[in-house]
């Protein structure tokens, strides 16, 4: 018994003394400090759908998946689009050649299943998006896709990264066109737009 | 010659003209110095005399920190907390942002116009996004003012804010000291050190810094409390402000709001030194671009592609 705390106070000392040398001071925790987590945000859309409707606050309502998949389970997934109906109706679907085969299960709406025949959990589709999509796999699991919250020193706090279903829709993953916010007001942008009377016909709009 | 009647008989041309421009000499004396008058009124002369910001000692320091508090309290009526956050040791911040999936939404200028208590009239952000032709590195032809649906095509998008050069051309030719580069790679401005002369902003290759010409005007409700005092305090009229990669969250260890923001995850954030960062990957592992590299200005900000 002893003689394992022995060795444990030297290897410990070692690693204080010896390892990671090279990493800056502040890095490394200190003992007993609290070291923040990565979790990966479960985007509702994965447990639910929206219903159109909003509640008393004006929070859009969504129903949860099992509310009627627990009564009804179909005996085949659609062909094609048009034959969903009910919540599923009017989804567009732009994800290269896919059936709803390719991901998901017949009568289990909280599980798909990846190329390889095994099921999965709803929450982990990313496993199943990785199967086509390697270098945005890769690039994520080093933190270089995909939005964050939180911190990016996990000594000080946690990290919350977005899951690929967060900002891609999986039926159509392609960022839509939408409208820009914040259109720059000051008085470069204005001369050039020629509403700045005083300094009209002076460019400084453009960064140069 | 000396029995001249003109020279002798009382007023002369010569005399009204130095009457007149004794009179104009005085009134322009007066007119320039009434700043002087008036700024007595609202600073007082301590204000004045004060040490640069990196001689003040904590407590003078503090004194006008809660001093500027109580400014804010009187001219805006909001309580905020201005704290100075000191650079952290072991730490080099660096920023990276992904040109191939930028949609151009101006997302991350609207978090900073919000986060950093920007002018509202004039939707004045340190982010500007340049909408470019894909193929060209033409900033001249890089268009801010799109009002489009995007991302357009044949465009790509382009944010550009302080990059905290390492040999920063703005910190060089401040004639007052009144910016300089921290221990951590950022390039602050002490608002109440600035004389408002704009050398910075003419020196600064990315256009990156901006001039209060007015005070910035921010409905009560919408000014962010939690103030640094070399970044996002509500800045004086006449003063010179920029990007500090919000350092009153990330010398906290928090992600920037621009990074928060942005809803395409373009934007990488972190220490320079931690060889696990997720900066250091992309630095490593991507097709980096550094904005106007041939001028040397050896940037904390980096653009990278996918492919």
């Amino acid at each position: 018994m002893l003689r394992v705390h022995w060795y444990l106070v030297v290897t410990g000392l070692l690693a204080a003394a010896g390892c990671r040398a090279d990493r800056p001071e502040r890095l490394r925790p200190a003992p007993g400090a609290k070291t923040g987590t990565v979790t990966i945000h479960i985007p509702d859309r994965l447990t639910s759908v929206p219903t159109g409707e909003v509640d008393a606050l004006g929070k859009p309502l969504r129903a949860s998946c099992v509310s009627c998949h627990s009564l009804r389970r179909p005996d085949a997934l659609p062909a094609s689009m048009a034959e969903l109906d009910e919540f599923h109706g009017g989804l567009t679907f732009q994800h290269g050649e896919l059936s709803c085969g390719s991901c998901h299960v017949v009568g289990d709406q909280s599980e798909l299943r990846r190329a390889d025949g095994t099921a999965i959990a709803m929450r982990d589709a990313m496993s199943l998006c990785a199967q086509c999509h390697g270098p945005q796999f890769r690039d994520y699991s080093h933190g270089a896709h995909g939005g964050m919250n939180g911190h990016w020193d996990l000594s000080a706090g946690d990290r919350v990264r977005n899951h690929c279903v967060d900002c891609h829709d999986p039926h159509m993953p392609a960022f839509q066109p939408s409208l820009p916010v914040l259109r720059p007001q000051d008085r470069g942008v204005r001369a050039n737009r020629g509403e700045h009377p005083a300094r009209a016909g002076h460019a400084e709009g453009a960064a140069r | 010659m000396s029995d001249s009647p003109v020279i002798r008989n009382g007023p002369n041309r010569r005399v009204a003209l130095k009457v007149i421009g004794a009179t104009l000499g005085a009134g322009a004396f007066a007119y320039a110095s009434r700043p002087l008058v008036q700024w007595a009124a609202d600073q007082s002369i301590d204000e004045v005399l004060r040490h640069h910001y990196k001689e003040l000692t904590r407590d003078e320091l503090t004194q006008i920190l809660r001093k500027l508090e109580a400014e804010t309290k009187e001219v805006h009526g909001v309580d905020v907390h201005i704290e100075d956050y000191p650079a952290q040791e072991g730490v080099q911040f660096g920023y990276a942002l992904n040109l191939s999936v930028c949609i151009g939404c101006r997302k991350c200028a609207e978090a900073c116009h919000k986060e950093n208590n920007h002018d509202r009239r004039t939707n004045n952000s340190y982010i500007r996004v340049l909408e470019m032709d894909q193929g060209s590195f033409d900033m001249e032809r890089g268009n801010v003012d799109y009002d489009h649906a995007v991302p357009a095509p044949g465009k790509y998008y382009m944010p550009v804010q302080c990059h905290q050069c390492d040999d920063a051309p703005c910190v060089k030719v401040c004639p007052v000291e009144a910016t300089w580069k921290e221990k951590d790679g950022i390039v602050v401005v002490d608002y109440s050190w600035c004389i408002g002369c704009r050398y910075c902003e003419a020196a600064c290759p990315y256009h990156a810094r901006r001039f209060n010409w007015t005070r910035p005007e921010i409905p009560p409700d919408e000014i962010n409390p939690d103030q640094g005092y070399l970044s996002n305090r509500i800045r004086p009229q006449g003063v010179v402000e920029k990007c500090t990669f919000c350092l009153h969250r990330t010398r906290q260890g928090r992600l920037p709001a621009c990074l928060e923001a942005c809803p395409t995850g373009a934007r990488v954030f972190g220490n320079l030194l931690d060889p696990d960062s997720e900066i250091r990957w992309v630095l490593e592992n991507k097709r980096v671009y550094v904005l106007k590299e041939e001028l040397g200005t050896r940037p904390r900000f980096f653009y990278f592609f996918d492919v």
